[in-house]
């Protein structure tokens, strides 16, 4: 243990930890920006600066790691004066857009130009003119917001894309996407997770979502994601990974929706649609479809049709989760209750940015329109949950609507990466030991076999498992965070079966999760998740009976192509 | 070692800093490397002819006059390190150094005793923008890994994680050549300065390390005859002083540069350095980046007085990310301290 003093009082502290790691654990307050946990330290917004007893210049709390001896002010006069300038300096490249801005309730700038007094309108702002970059309709760089940190440029380095670039020098420098053969963003929106000032943000869809909420002539619907539920706490000050799901039903028809779903609905017609193909690819023995891969992470799906198009062959059929609930909202429910599903608007709430994407792509439409309407960040639904003072805390729970249900086990998983293989194989081993086809899946006794597959679980890169399904040994893998599936390419044949999630710790650190999402945080969520997977009676997919009684419903009216199924053919 | 000194040895009681700018004791950095270098498994030597400072041209001119003394210097701290512990030797220069000097340099590293040297030697040409911060020990880590031209957060220093996190030798061409003058017992407390501007001798001269300006315009028989001021260190990240400072030594890089106190417009002076910082400024910190746009405003708006640009000014020095940020106020200040204001 070393000694060092902050603010003239002693305190012992391990080595190796930077002055601003120390400063946190004992609640001494420095403020800070650029910096994140998942982020390299580039030390460059200059506002976690500390004065340090024999140091002619003043240091940076993020980048300095504490040694014996150690004096350190962080409230002196020297360290008040450059840290307010430097943040009016910040502000004033930063032209604000507070009103529509979906951080406004927690943006950190705010925060300190609030606490330090700072006047924020002594410079002339000089960004006016920065273009702002689109990508498809999911992410965009909004240049007038940016205050340079580029945390953007370094999550998309993380994520091995390398689409975001910082160009030129000094006050000319500019995030750029680098527009070439070699390189497309896949809409993970990992930039917007980490940008302090919401310059890389998810492109908003929450106007929208508000105006169709004031139209009388809409059915509004919401469905929410398995991820949301053990981070949306996280904005209202409940305790990381705690499971807001029966709390997000209220507040959802609190904000004005008339029916609420939830996602791990269609999660759990997603694994059963997904482990049915699985066996029927295994009996076909065809060498060449195998590994099937999933495909309910849209970028991932977007990562291989840029990058490999010649492996889009090897997606499961199934399609996502949130494509397949809208999909029985806006077919059997709508029939069930006798609604015209023109009428009806779908939105989904979600962990991520690609979604957005997804829910336009024509392959996994209904009837030639699109089956979800809007979707919305966990960040944008928080918003408009703040905006319209509905505080999630404060809120008593209730049900989701009738005729579905809130998923299995299988499905409550499905947000952390190895869930969807987890829940596959759940359905998998159990389906692949019956014998007779002809009776029906509730006839059957199908609680048997292996229920968890731990080896799938957890944040490794790379997951591997070998299991029995249907009396063969089957290789299979799980890619945690898309940059790591470069180190499976070489070698897929060796597999049967894969999953991707491109963001680290898959939906549970999607890009549209709140701020901050970092590792402790991702663990957090994870314990929530598997912990709501154990408290289910039900966990495993296939007996959801809700789901088999759609599922039935979708086989009677031969719906399966267009309800159950997809293919992502390739472009040009 | 009972009367023969070591090299390292020889190197402290010489006193030796670094001549690239910020006067680091060298024998400190060669001894903290070698330690750090035991630990890893390889490490480098990056010999620094960026010479980015405008005005300095005493890397040239040893390039061009000390070639066999700079390799020599390099070859001892190659052998100093361990020649097996070191993958790769650097000769960091522009391209146009590289044109002039780099067949000289070659030829030096031909002879038979720089062998194992001459194998690892490889030339990396410097880009040609933002010169200034090239020249910077951590910006041009980044450089030769290819990455953006800014600099490191410090600590690390170099010497413990420089090139790819392997500890890095980072030394000024003049400390090589100083340090084979030294292994020599040739070392007589000589360093190279630059003089330029309003003079009758422009060029380099080799003169007592702790000469004072006065000195060093009397010993090249340079001494102005009409009102003058001078900036010493470097061309743009110096120190101003005017006719009753003279005994002030010359430190930073070595440049002595003389203004004709009647011939300079002071407004176009300072225009110059706001303009060459605002330029030269990487954009990786806030104090610098916005710093000298807003400085450069304020100038335009004829708000030098105003106390905002002093802020500006204290803030980059207290909290700018590198020396180029901290060097702008030092230039700015004792010129308005002892020419601008008088």
């Amino acid at each position: 243990m070393l000694s060092i003093k902050i603010n003239n009082r002693k305190y012992k502290v391990k080595p190796g930890q930077t002055i601003l790691e120390v400063a946190q654990a004992n609640n001494i307050k420095i403020p800070s920006l650029c910096h994140h946990p998942d982020v390299k330290t580039k030390a460059s917004c200059r506002v976690c600066v500390v004065e340090i007893k024999g140091m002619n210049k003043l240091q940076t709390a993020c980048s300095t790691v504490v040694k014996e001896g150690m004096d350190i002010l962080t409230e002196s006069p020297r360290v008040k004066k450059a840290r307010n300038l430097n943040i009016e300096l910040i502000f004033a490249a930063h032209i604000e857009k507070c009103g529509d801005c979906t951080i406004r309730y927690d943006c950190d700038l705010l925060k300190l130009a609030r606490d330090y007094g700072i006047k924020i309108t002594r410079f002339n702002d000089r960004k006016g003119k920065r273009k702002t970059f689109k990508f498809g309709n999911a992410v965009e760089i909004d240049g007038t917001q940016c205050i340079d940190c580029a945390n953007c440029v370094a999550a998309c380095h993380r994520q091995g894309i390398d689409f975001l670039r910082l160009e030129g020098s000094g006050v000319n420098q500019e995030i750029k996407p680098v527009r070439d053969q070699d390189h497309a963003c896949i809409y993970c929106g990992q930039c917007t997770n980490v940008c302090p000032v919401a310059s890389a943000q998810e492109q908003s869809e929450w106007p929208a979502v508000e105006r169709d909420l004031k139209n009388p002539a809409k059915i509004m619907v919401a469905q929410f994601a398995p991820a949301v539920r053990v981070s949306l706490g996280d904005e209202f000050g409940l305790p990381y990974g705690a499971n807001c799901t029966k709390k997000i039903n209220t507040a959802l028809k609190k904000l004005g929706f008339d029916y609420v779903f939830d996602i791990n609905f269609g999660a759990d017609i997603t694994t059963l649609i997904e482990a049915e193909e699985l066996l029927e690819k295994l009996k076909s023995n065809k060498k060449n479809k195998l590994p099937m891969f999933t495909s309910c992470c849209p970028a991932w799906v977007a990562y291989l049709e840029f990058y490999q198009p010649e492996l889009l062959a090897h997606l499961t059929t199934a399609r996502s989760p949130q494509i397949h609930n809208a999909g029985a909202i806006k077919s059997y429910f709508a029939q069930k209750h006798q609604i015209n599903p023109k009428d009806l608007v779908v939105v989904s709430i979600v962990p991520c940015t690609a979604k957005k994407y997804e829910a336009r792509r024509p392959e996994l439409f209904y009837q030639k329109r699109p089956l979800v309407d809007h979707v919305l960040t966990v960040r944008e639904f928080a918003f408009l949950l703040k905006k319209h003072n509905i505080d999630l805390k404060s809120l008593t729970g209730s049900e989701t609507d009738a005729l579905f249900n809130d998923g299995s086990g299988a499905a409550a998983i499905y947000g952390a990466s190895g869930g969807v293989m987890e829940s596959a194989l759940r359905s998998a081993v159990c389906l692949g030991s019956v014998k007779d086809k002809t009776k029906k899946m509730s006839q059957n006794k199908l609680s048997a076999g292996r229920l968890e597959f731990k080896e799938v679980r957890g944040l490794k890169g790379i997951k591997e498992a070998t299991v029995s399904v249907a009396g063969k040994r089957l290789k299979v893998a799980v890619v945690n965070g898309i940059r790591n599936f470069k180190r499976l390419s070489s070698k897929l044949n060796q597999y049967h079966y894969v999953e991707v999630m491109a963001c680290p710790g898959g939906c549970l650190g999607g890009g549209g999760q709140p701020f901050p999402t970092t590792d402790y945080i991702r663990r957090k969520r994870l314990e929530g998740m598997y912990a709501l997977d154990k408290s289910k009676n039900i966990r495993r997919a296939h007996e959801n009976q809700k789901m088999l009684d759609y599922y039935s419903w979708v086989k009677e009216n031969n719906l399966s192509d267009q309800l159950l199924h997809t293919s992502f053919p390739k472009k040009k | 070692m009972k009367k023969k000194l070591s090299l390292l040895q020889k190197i402290e009681q010489a006193g030796l800093c670094g001549r690239g700018g910020s006067a680091y004791p060298t024998a400190k950095k060669w001894q903290l490397t070698k330690e750090f270098l035991k630990k890893a498994n390889k490490g480098f030597i990056v010999v620094n002819a960026a010479e980015g400072e405008p005005g300095v041209k005493k890397d040239a001119y040893l390039l061009e006059k000390q070639t066999a003394e700079v390799i020599n210097g390099v070859d001892l701290a190659f052998k100093f390190l361990g020649q097996n512990k070191i993958a790769k030797v650097y000769i960091y220069l522009s391209a146009d150094y590289y044109q002039k000097y780099h067949l000289k340099l070659k030829k030096v590293l031909a002879a038979k005793q720089y062998a194992a040297l001459n194998k690892k030697v490889i030339f990396f040409i410097k880009p040609h923008r933002l010169s200034y911060i090239c020249g910077e020990e951590t910006a041009l880590l980044n450089i030769i890994e290819g990455k953006r031209i800014e600099p490191r957060p410090r600590p690390p220093f170099p010497g413990e994680k420089g090139l790819w996190k392997k500890p890095t030798l980072v030394n000024n061409v003049e400390t090589f050549y100083s340090v084979s003058l030294i292994d020599k017992n040739d070392y007589n407390h000589e360093r190279l300065y630059t003089l330029t501007g309003a003079l009758k001798y422009r060029q380099v001269f080799s003169l007592p390390a702790e000469y004072s300006v006065e000195e060093i315009l009397r010993a090249t028989n340079n001494y102005p005859d009409f009102p003058f001021f001078v900036m010493t260190g470097g061309g743009v990240c110096g120190e101003i002083l005017n006719e009753n400072q003279l005994n002030a030594p010359v430190e930073g890089s070595g440049l002595l540069m003389v203004f004709d106190k009647e011939k300079t417009d002071l407004n176009k002076l300072l225009d110059y350095w706001l303009k060459f910082y605002e330029k030269e400024s990487c954009g990786a910190c806030t104090a610098c980046r916005e710093g000298t746009y807003r400085l450069r405003e304020l100038f335009e708006n004829k708000q030098v007085k105003a106390a905002m640009f002093q802020d500006l000014l204290d803030n980059l020095e207290d909290s700018s990310l590198c020396s180029l940020g901290s060097s702008l106020p030092q230039t700015v200040k004792s010129f308005f301290d002892n020419v601008y204001k008088k």
